[in-house]
């Protein structure tokens, strides 16, 4: 028999020929089973490919799934196996995370990869800069930015061209500005009403006039480009980056000198804001992860099972390419700047999904393009609100 | 042809008339003879026009029908909403915005692509050495993939790129600007693009166009004393007419419907706050990003009857003398 397994790692790199010899290990202890792999480009796979095969009557037995509101939609449609009772012992082996997965309490997916966000940044630069320690408040990182300039350096780098690079800042100051009761009801409800959401904005506002970007951040990508944000800081034209765990293999992949960016990286969870209602222990995060479609045989869940076994997990944090979710696998994390999130991850008091992906696509796209606004300057913060629930209703 | 004469034997067995000329048989051989005709017509266009509606108008009927439900692609659409994704549309001020983007490439494509074209095709239809290279050179960027141009031109305008790099050493650094990241200017940018990639397809169709003009004509009229510009301007242009009306409406669809140069350009950001949007990137963004599936059939809708209706009115009105006899078979 054969298994279609769909999945995003569509670059040549450690993470495509990691997925091969996972497939191919599979194989060997089940010889009855066949696994088809197509690597498909993110976009691509979550936008057009995978909602069409959903809807067809042949979808793929496996595939990328990264949870929240998006999730809930597959469920509602009946898309998605209910894998509950047969992986409580990996449940319990992954913890907290595997929540992302849920929908009504019950198991549809399994993560592979987890990590908070924080800020990526270049140890030479500061300490040419004279920055003594990573920033703990916005205070501390505004008058980072200011010495940092005053050694002509770009501060911040943002991919705003891809409009979800610039929306992270957004979520972080939501973050702080709202409860996590708030947030967590706003994910369930889609409720944006309390003030918190504005407050957001207002921060935001305040923060991009201090000028932390390079100049017309509009049109920089976010990833994959040499003059993207990450090619900024991975090339030492920047001096920071926020963006998720996944970061260190996309710095690699753009940098052109490795050894040297190796040297200089390091990370540092996102500032608090002095006087916010928000838990300043609270990160941002998110996964990936997959699932299995509803009439998808046994074996599929099997090989579910074997992707989050301690042992390919590991095996999958040797390639550096994101952080394990399993108990056991974090032996496998070598790479220092990584192993600061792992910390931060295990001291984080919650962790609040991706906005866009746990409101889901529809708001969550309407929420990015009013975040984009603000930073192009024709925005406002009750806007970026507005937009959310008028989106909610198209 | 065995078909045809089978059919034809076929058809004379069936006719209960001897053979031979005698009148009586002429009707019912007439009638087999339409009959005759129609099986040929049918049976030789049918795998055309079975594909044609298969993959052209029932998708297109899909569109229309998914374009009255708020659908957001998981599930089959259920909820029935009338016409309130096409007044969403009209009331999105980043759709008016690609709608008016659309109408800069449409006009801007004409006014500047078709004089340069003319005056190109002109020169190039003159005798002189190298004239192959030129034409090679002009063609160029038309045989180039849109994406191909799109990424190129993305290189060489991206900040402190190619082309600042160009301007600066020129000393012309005070021109240099952020071509693609300034919301006002990305447009224009774009169009310019658009220009160079296509303008060398109207010197094509305008010296194809040329080789028409009957060397008779221009040769009379130099004898009789026109300069080279009269000639261009009384004889050969005006029987450039058709060519020119024909190049029109081909630059008018495509620039309608362009996508592929915009989309790969063109960064997320910059579209989706209207400033490089156009009528397809848009629909794109929000049917497939944003999961609007509705909505984003609603766009497409639009879109077919904005060409549509262009269409139409441009056959009517400026191709109507050259398409004439060609469809009707009348002769006025």
């Amino acid at each position: 028999m054969t298994l279609t397994w769909w999945h995003n790692a569509s670059q040549d790199g450690p993470g495509k020929t990691y997925w091969e010899k996972v497939a191919k290990d599979f194989s060997a202890l089940h010889p009855t089973v066949k696994i088809e792999i197509e690597a498909i480009e993110t976009n691509q796979l979550q936008r057009t490919r995978l909602p069409a095969a959903l809807l067809s009557s042949d979808p793929p037995d496996i595939f990328q799934a990264w949870g929240g509101g998006e999730m809930v939609e597959q469920v509602e449609a009946d898309y998605l196996k209910d894998i509950t009772d047969q992986v409580k012992t990996e449940v319990g082996n992954i913890g907290s995370a595997a929540e992302i997965w849920q929908v009504k309490g019950k198991q549809y997916g399994l993560p592979f990869r987890m990590g908070i966000e924080g800020v990526w940044y270049n140890k030479d630069m500061f300490a040419q800069a004279g920055i003594a320690a990573p920033p703990t408040t916005f205070a501390e990182l505004n008058e980072a930015v200011t010495k940092l300039k005053a050694i002509n350096v770009v501060p911040i780098a943002v991919g705003a061209g891809d409009k979800w690079p610039a929306a992270h800042w957004w979520y972080n100051m939501a973050l702080r500005a709202c409860s996590v009761d708030t947030l967590k009801k706003a994910s369930t409800d889609k409720v944006f009403d309390d003030p918190c959401f504005v407050k957001a904005g207002q921060d935001l506002k305040a923060f991009i006039d201090t000028k932390p970007f390079q100049p017309n951040f509009i049109a920089t990508p976010g990833q994959n480009d040499p003059t993207s944000a990450n090619g900024m800081l991975a090339n030492g034209k920047a001096a920071m980056e926020l963006m998720g765990d996944w970061n260190r293999g996309t710095l690699d992949t753009v940098a052109t000198d490795k050894a040297k960016l190796a040297s200089f990286l390091g990370w540092f969870p996102v500032p608090a804001i002095e006087g916010s209602p928000g838990d300043p222990k609270a990160a941002l995060g998110g996964g990936d992860g997959f699932s299995c479609a509803k009439n998808a045989p046994a074996e599929c869940v099997e090989f579910l099972k074997y992707i989050v076994s301690p042992e390919v997990q590991k095996g999958y944090a040797e390639t550096g390419t994101g952080l394990p979710v399993v108990k056991g696998a974090a032996d496998g994390v070598t790479d220092p700047a990584l192993k600061s999130i792992l910390e931060a991850t295990a001291n984080a008091s919650y962790v609040q999904l991706w906005l866009d992906t746990a409101y889901g696509s529809t708001v969550g796209t309407a929420m990015n393009d009013a975040v984009v606004a603000i930073f192009a300057g024709n925005g406002t913060p009750e806007k970026v609100v507005s937009a959310m629930k008028a989106a909610a209703s198209k | 042809m065995t078909s045809a004469n089978q059919i034809r034997t076929s058809a004379g067995d069936a006719s209960a008339s001897p053979a031979g000329p005698h009148r009586a048989g002429r009707p019912s051989a007439r009638q087999a003879d339409t009959r005759r005709k129609w099986y040929e017509i049918i049976g030789l266009t049918a795998p055309a026009i079975a594909v044609y509606v298969m993959f052209v108008l029932v998708p297109m009927g899909f569109a229309v029908y998914y374009s009255l439900y708020r659908w957001r692609g998981v599930g089959p659409p259920t909820e029935f909403v009338g016409l309130r994704n096409y007044t969403l549309a009209f009331q999105d001020p980043i759709f008016l915005d690609a709608l008016r983007n659309n109408a800069i490439i449409v006009f801007g494509s004409l006014l500047i692509q078709g004089p340069i074209a003319l005056a190109i095709a002109l020169l190039l239809n003159r005798r002189f050495r190298g004239r192959s290279v030129f034409r090679l050179l002009v063609f160029v960027p038309y045989v180039l993939a849109e994406v191909t141009v799109g990424i190129m031109w993305k290189l060489l305008l991206t900040g402190g790129g190619t082309v600042d790099a160009m301007l600066e050493s020129l000393g012309l650094g005070s021109l240099v600007q952020p071509w693609l990241a300034d919301l006002d200017l990305v447009i224009w940018t774009l169009l310019a693009i658009l220009t160079w990639k296509y303008v060398g397809f109207a010197i094509i169709l305008l010296l194809a166009g040329l080789s028409n003009v009957p060397d008779e004509l221009t040769e009379a009229a130099a004898i009789d004393g026109a300069s080279w510009w009269q000639i261009q301007r009384h004889v050969t242009i005006p029987l450039l007419g058709p060519t020119i009306r024909i190049w029109m409406f081909l630059s008018m669809i495509g620039s309608l419907q362009i996508f592929d140069m915009i989309w790969v350009t063109s960064v997320p950001a910059v579209r989706s706050l209207g400033a490089s949007a156009t009528m397809a990137t848009y629909m794109v963004d929000n049917g497939f990003f944003a999961r609007l599936w509705g909505y984003g059939n609603a766009v497409a809708v639009i879109l077919f009857a904005i060409s549509f209706v262009a269409a139409l009115l441009f056959q009517r009105f400026l191709l109507r003398r050259d398409i004439e006899g060609a469809i009707t078979g009348k002769v006025k």
